[in-house]
């Protein structure tokens, strides 16, 4: 069924659209992320302009969050204090993210820096993951309780401000989880996606949170920041389209229960592997894409219509 | 909505009429629709002429500012290095000719009156020689080909009869909105001896055309409209899963 989109203006197949926020919603339901990082391409492919894919997906992300935190919240999930301070960094960072893509956009540079964030970023998390899970898919047998300190102490460790967050048992600089934040809304405003694969990595090694924490805290400032962000996009870009963004929502909620249930019958570092497998094969696409020839060198922006 | 049928309204009044001359023409509609269902649609332009002669339609979507960008592989990876911004091109453009436009005209008169693909001269910001910004025009016109919005295929004017002519001009989904113009040649031995122009608005209307004006004049507005539905959207399903 073909429906106009108002803002993207063009036509999409309704079908597709609901297909791929069912089949992203699956991946997030299962893997516990916002799925942007697969959304965002998947809408360029489809032909939507990159704005409006990337201004649309940060409302999505708002939906997705909401329902993903209410249910960490109701297990008391949910680190108020530092996720307070997260947001502000978060805040501030789709800010000048906001104001960033404008520049690239100015510059022409809007689509490659899109990819070499994807890469960059997807690539070196992606990796890590993979070794992380991969280790532990091995050792699994081999279970060694060793006695480990509940976290390394490091540099950052002394950093000023030092706060005590006593939900996640922390007394740590609260620049740290600020400065996460920052990034978190960086990525936000600039490449669409929720950031979650990028925050929950940084919250445990580089926070040392308590892993059952760090769910349901990263999901709590992520509405945040893509709320900011959506704001911002409609404000300034005018590149939120509703249409689009309610048959993605609509797709993702149902994706969502089935892919929450399907996890409950794998174990967590077969998961972790299967994540950071679709994040590395991700990251290389894009990277193909920025390294080999293309079809054709030019590449024809049309300027919005009035 | 109402800017757009006050548009046609508007040039409706300034179209000059047709007296006394060697060619009537008019469109069977005046306003392209684009509702949420939108899947392109089909105009009829019909006519007559006094005489003998060859007919020339050519339809031009709204002008437009268009940068094309040349991707060169710098350290190993493809980056945007050069730009050329054209200042006028049409968002749609179609000819459709009662015989091959090659035997109606020579090349000087089709580049006279923007007649082919072939023809076609945009105007670019920086005024750079042709032979520079050749193959930019050439990538511009071949991304439009493929988007539809520069038919290849030579669409026919036909006579029905002596006098009568008809022609079918096919708008894609993806047309752009805004006004148009129809121009209508009629050609006598490889000159122009009459034309008409005809005004043709290309508008969302209902739905879509409520959410985009509604994003464009209450951007904040909109934006927290679109966040309460989201957050609503996120609470129902939460409720939805946990009773599931």
């Amino acid at each position: 069924m073909q429906i106009y989109l108002p803002i993207a203006e063009m036509p999409v197949d309704a079908l597709v659209i609901l297909l791929l926020g069912t089949g992203v919603g699956f991946l997030s339901g299962l893997f516990g992320v916002g799925g942007g990082f697969l959304m965002t391409p998947f809408l360029i492919f489809l032909g939507i302009p990159p704005a409006v894919a990337v201004g649309t997906q940060a409302n999505q992300l708002v939906a997705a969050s909401v329902s993903g935190v209410l249910a960490h919240w109701r297990r008391g999930n949910v680190d108020v204090k530092l996720g307070i301070v997260m947001l502000i960094g978060g805040a501030l960072g789709s800010v000048v993210g906001v104001e960033l893509f404008a520049l690239l956009k100015r510059l022409g540079q809007i689509d490659v820096a899109i990819s070499l964030a994807y890469v960059f970023f997807l690539g070196t998390v992606g990796a890590l993951m993979l070794i992380e899970s991969g280790r532990a898919l091995l050792q699994r047998r081999a279970t060694r309780p060793v006695r480990r300190k509940l976290h390394m102490h490091t540099f950052l460790h002394r950093l000023p401000l030092k706060t005590r967050f006593p939900r996640s048992r922390l007394y740590i600089s609260a620049l740290l989880p600020a400065m996460i934040g920052f990034i978190g809304g960086l990525l936000v405003a600039i490449m669409g996606i929720g950031g979650g694969f990028l925050l929950v990595p940084a919250m445990i090694y580089l926070l040392g949170m308590p892993a059952t924490l760090v769910a349901g805290t990263s999901l709590f400032q992520i509405i945040a920041t893509t709320a900011i962000a959506t704001f911002l996009h409609a404000v300034t870009n005018h590149t939120v389209d509703v249409v689009l963004g309610a048959l993605l929502i609509a797709g993702g909620v149902i994706g969502a229960q089935f892919g929450t249930r399907l996890s409950g019958l794998l174990r967590g570092e077969q998961i972790r592997a299967l994540l950071a497998l679709l994040v590395v094969l991700v990251a290389v696409k894009l990277g193909l894409d920025l390294v080999l020839t293309p079809d054709t060198p030019y590449v024809v922006q049309t300027a919005p219509s009035p | 909505m109402t800017r757009a049928l006050l548009a046609v309204a508007i040039l409706l009044v300034a179209t000059p009429s047709a007296r006394a001359q060697q060619l009537v023409a008019d469109l069977s509609s005046h306003l392209v629709a684009i509702t949420t269902g939108f899947t392109g649609a089909d105009l009829v332009l019909f006519g007559a002429i006094e005489g003998p002669g060859d007919l020339v339609v050519v339809v031009r979507g709204p002008p437009a500012e268009v940068v094309i960008r040349r991707k060169e592989r710098t350290v190993g990876l493809w980056l945007n290095r050069s730009a050329v911004t054209f200042k006028d091109v049409p968002g749609f453009y179609e000819v459709a000719t009662s015989k091959p436009l090659a035997e109606i005209a020579s090349g000087e008169t089709r580049a006279r009156y923007g007649l082919g693909v072939d023809v076609l001269r945009f105007e670019n910001a920086k005024k750079r020689e042709d032979l520079f910004v050749a193959p930019y025009r050439a990538a511009l016109i071949r991304a439009r080909q493929q988007a539809g919005l520069f038919p290849i295929d030579e669409r026919q004017t036909q006579f029905l009869g002596p006098r009568l002519f008809r022609t079918t001009i096919a708008f894609p989904a993806n047309v752009p909105t805004g006004l148009y113009q129809v121009e209508v040649l009629l050609f006598n031995k490889g000159v122009v001896v009459s034309a008409q122009s005809t005004p043709l608005v290309v508008s969302r209307v209902g739905f879509s055309a409520e959410i985009f004006s509604f994003s464009q004049q209450h951007a904040a507005t909109y934006a927290a409209c679109a966040l309460a539905l989201a957050v609503a959207a996120g609470w129902a399903a939460a409720a939805v899963f946990r009773k599931a």
